[in-house]
């Protein structure tokens, strides 16, 4: 190996680590807010890919029916949970969140459904409709088992990626797609080339990356997604919600997933199933980052992509396992650095 | 029931498992092949999630190292299935040995997700090493022969596994009851109780982690030598997580749990695929993960416990005498009276830029009564979690029976002979009074996991639990010696800790609050055992906030205040100490 294949391959390994930053960072605000390990968010971008390929060629993404169906059941779980405390007077207030919100995006794509739409309009519309899937997911899934252990609720989530995975293959069926690139430019550092698309990609995980850190310094919402990770019961004690400040993060997860999903569908081909590897690489940079860390995630996904790059070039057959093998080490790390309280553990 | 009921019920079960073959159909028994190879894997996570605490989603790629162990000895080398028995035994236990050694000092989601991590590296292994077929896998591989009988068919096949699974059942049901059983049932609850009393969480974790991963192996070898063909495939993560949900299904916890998990999702995988197609021809492959998945959520939102602990509180309470009188354990000779058994000189412990313990040094004397008292955060459990190695010192030397402990592990602490319990009581609330004492003894014994899954630790037991129940009467809970320690009021609970404590047979006795929610004349009761463990020659520290009983009780007191020590001496003289006073009262202005 040469110094400009090292440099290429830095280069593609960069790339691909901004996409596992964006998925990292969700995984991150996930875990912090509702103690969920968010196994299916690799799921949401593959499903985000979809979409996208899906209103490309003027077909009606999978999605809309997911959205519905989801949409359907949390409302009744909602309604059920406010006539068994008999506050009725929340139910306007959870047909308005649970159903008539996440149903306009549903509603938009399937009556444009035939047409294509400026590409900007596309883009848009593919993320507002994936946006709602992990906020109702959760409503359905996880609030019934919110104060589980982190064991309990990473099992659970471990099954709702398989659920997500069989799902994808009855909505989404089993081609793979690849969506049209975003830019068509290459630029000349020196002799390597580095290509548009690889450049968008590092520029969104930064803007997005930027927007979180203002939003948690700068915002009310934000400090209250802090106050609630650091102590749910004191959180809820200030008039915090718990389980809004939950809806608000999966909503800004789904977001960066739904982004990471757009741009890693330009370069490479996404189908139904493609999500849990694309989510476990960008846990590892998690993990590194010790799911409390948002800026040290950003590095140990890069890293991650960095590694992939160069494994794939070394060995392209056993890259998976060089890139799960690197996670036992970290987590050792991790948990000899970590503090943990006896407390959350199951008797 | 009674144990005659049982073994009367089990001879009847495994009867009706014999003679399956004479009244049902071949497919059905290949579906009990099925149940059988899966129960194996299963009753592994049932030892070591439901009884350890351990959640692994990697008990799938356990068995894939040992089907494609044996595949490749005796379907590529031509070596007998025997030995590629032996291979895949070694090859998965030492896999397990490695990996167990690097991840199982990880907590709780941490240790779980290292198992999907090395779950899919070893999945994608099979799947790209050379000479193993790749992804299309290791066809042709020879049946399991016995002499020279061939076992081809399901029929056949079908008594080798199910006696598999019987003799690891009962081998299973021999260690839970067994003292290293106990420590494994102790896992669940965190690592602090379980190093204070001198068992190393590591080393059950390991040897746990690795028996799971044996009876995988000898499900992968089954299962290798059943289909005649390895691929990858089935030993993906789904299958893992599948395995999982047997055990829990089934109740994890419970030995038969695993067998109930194992049938009930392979019967309902069965009919999925039966009935499936008939509500949704075209997407039944796709819905069936679908339906599991969704079933598994519902299962772990609503009814965590599983089937069999359901039953099991259907059943009438098992009648079970209180252990019979034996030859007690052998005992430790107590030091002289008077002598000096611990000394502390200059213990500081900090956490960041606090000082919690500043500079403290006292002697302790054997065959006293010592109470270490002060005002709420004055540092005592500080000082008592930095006596009992729970905590390092940051500086300073302690000494107990002129030996240096300042740098030794809790269990070495506790094996010594310094027995202590908590301010926030730590029992195991699941298990029985009986266990959570005999939890005690488990320094004071020597039987290992081989003697107690075949059995051979029956005298050491009947000595164990004869001094558990001993100990039990002692501190009197004795009346009800198999009620659950959970049930208990908080006071008692905190005697269960010292009767485990005495268990252990202590020179020196540390108790944390001992009369912390006791009533009256509880607390007088309590005060009569300790003096009467004095007279025994017992050494006793204490941290208590109930002055009457302090001074009624001890021989000298230390007393702290933030971090430091403020003076020590007799009751008379600490009550009449003015700093002392001032302490408690604030100054006179």
């Amino acid at each position: 190996m040469n110094a400009q294949i090292a440099a290429i391959l830095t280069l593609d390994g960069i790339a691909t680590g901004a996409i596992y930053v964006l998925i990292a960072l969700g995984f991150v605000l996930i875990f912090a807010v509702t103690r969920v390990i968010f196994v299916p968010f690799g799921d949401i971008a593959a499903f985000t890919a979809l979409t996208l390929a899906a209103l490309e060629t003027k077909h009606l993404p999978g999605t809309v029916g997911l959205v519905v169906a989801l949409a359907v059941l949390a409302t009744l779980m909602e309604i059920g949970s406010h006539l068994r405390a008999r506050t009725y007077e929340q139910i306007p207030r959870a047909l308005l969140f649970y159903l008539v919100l996440p149903l306009i995006p549903a509603a938009a794509v399937y009556f444009t459904a035939g047409t294509l739409l400026p590409t900007p309009l596309r883009l848009a519309l593919a993320l507002a409709l994936i946006m709602p899937v992990s906020p109702l997911l959760d409503r359905v899934v996880f609030r019934p088992i919110a104060d589980g252990t982190v064991l309990l609720l990473l099992t659970v989530a471990v099954a709702l990626h398989f659920a997500l995975v069989g799902l994808g293959l009855l909505f989404f069926g089993p081609e793979g797609v690849r969506t049209q690139s975003l830019v068509d430019y290459t630029l000349m550092l020196g002799n390597i080339p580095v290509s548009g698309q690889a450049i968008l990609v590092v520029g969104a995980a930064i803007v997005f990356s930027g927007l979180l850190f203002l939003f948690f310094e700068f915002t009310l919402s934000g400090k209250s997604l802090q106050a609630t990770s650091i102590n749910r019961v004191g959180a809820r004690l200030m008039g915090i919600r718990p389980e809004r400040a939950g809806a608000v993060a999966y909503l800004l997860g789904s977001l960066l997933a739904g982004v990471s999903g757009i741009l890693i569908s330009a370069d490479n081909t996404i189908f139904y199933d493609s999500g849990f590897l694309i989510g476990l690489k960008a846990f590892v940079g998690a993990i590194i980052g010790g799911l409390v860390s948002f800026p040290v995630t950003a590095l140990g996904s890069m890293l991650v992509g960095i590694l992939e790059s160069f494994a794939a070039f070394q060995s392209s057959a056993f890259k998976e396992v060089i890139v799960f093998s690197i996670l036992i080490p970290v987590l050792l790390w991790r948990s000899y650095t970590f503090a943990h309280s006896e407390e959350d553990i199951d008797e | 029931m009674s144990a005659r009921q049982l073994r009367l019920l089990s001879a009847v079960v495994v009867i009706l498992l014999a003679a399956a073959p004479l009244y049902l159909a071949p497919f059905s028994i290949t579906l009990l092949n099925y149940i059988g190879v899966y129960a194996l894997v299963a009753l592994g996570l049932v030892l070591m999630t439901g009884v350890g605490g351990m959640v692994s989603f990697g008990q799938a790629s356990f068995m894939g190292i040992a089907a494609y162990s044996t595949a490749w000895a005796s379907a590529i080398m031509g070596y007998s299935p025997w030995l590629g028995l032996v291979l895949a035994l070694v090859m998965t236990g030492l896999v397990a040995a490695i990996l167990g050694g690097v991840t199982l000092r990880l907590h709780g989601h941490f240790l779980s997700l290292s198992t999907i991590a090395w779950g899919l590296a070893i999945y994608f292994t099979f799947g790209n090493v050379d000479g193993l077929g790749h992804f299309s896998g290791i066809m042709a591989i020879p049946p399991v022969s016995i002499g020279s009988l061939k076992l081809l068919g399901s029929n056949q096949i079908y008594f080798l596994i199910w006696f598999i699974l019987l003799m690891a059942m009962l081998l299973s049901y021999n260690l839970l009851n067994s003292r290293e059983g106990r420590a494994m049932l102790a896992l669940r609850g965190g690592n602090a109780m379980v190093e204070s009393l001198g068992i190393s969480a590591f080393r059950i974790k390991l040897v746990t982690f690795v028996i799971a991963a044996l009876l995988a192996a000898f499900a992968g070898w089954l299962y290798a030598h059943m289909n005649r063909f390895v691929s990858p495939a089935p030993f993906d993560v789904t299958m893992g997580i599948e395995f999982l949900m047997m055990a829990m299904l089934g109740g994890s916890g419970y030995l038969l749990g695993a067998v109930v998990g194992s049938a009930l999702i392979t019967l309902l995988k069965n009919a999925v695929q039966d009935y499936l197609p008939l509500i949704a021809p075209n997407a039944a492959g796709q819905l069936e993960i679908v339906v599991f998945s969704a079933l598994f959520i519902l299962f772990l939102q609503y009814a965590r416990e599983g089937i069999v602990p359901f039953i099991v509180g259907w059943l009438p309470e098992p009648k079970r005498a209180p252990p019979a009188a034996t030859e007690p354990l052998p005992r430790r000779a107590q030091p002289q009276a008077g002598q000096i058994l611990v000394t502390v000189e200059g213990a500081t412990r900090r956490f960041g830029g606090l000082l919690a313990v500043n500079d403290v040094s006292f002697e302790l004397r054997s065959g006293e009564i010592l109470a270490l008292i002060g005002p709420n955060g004055a540092g005592k459990s500080t000082m008592f979690n930095v006596l009992t190695g729970a905590l390092r010192a940051s500086a300073g030397r302690i000494t107990f029976a002129g030996k240096d402990i300042t740098r030794a592990p809790q269990r070495k602490i506790a094996e010594a002979g310094i027995a202590r319990t908590f301010q926030h009581v730590k029992l195991r609330p699941k298990m029985s009074l009986l266990d959570n004492v005999l939890l005690g003894a488990y320094s004071r014994t020597r039987s290992g996991f081989f003697a107690g899954a075949l059995g051979l630790d029956r005298r050491e037991e009947r000595q164990a639990r004869y001094e558990a129940m001993q100990q039990l009467k002692r501190v009197g809970l004795g009346d009800r010696p198999f009620e659950l320690a959970g049930n208990l009021p908080l006071g008692n609970q905190r005697i269960l800790e010292i009767a485990r404590a005495l268990a252990a047979d202590p020179v020196l006795l540390v108790l944390d609050e001992p009369a912390a929610g006791l009533r009256r004349l509880e607390k007088r009761a309590l005060a009569d055992l300790l003096r009467s463990l004095r007279k025994e020659g017992l050494t006793i520290l204490l941290v208590e906030h109930d002055m009457e009983f302090v001074m009624n009780l001890v021989d000298r007191i230390v007393v702290m205040e933030f971090g430091c020590k403020l003076c020590e001496g007799n009751p008379e003289e600490v009550r009449d100490d003015e700093r002392v006073q001032e302490a408690y009262l604030g100054s006179v202005a």
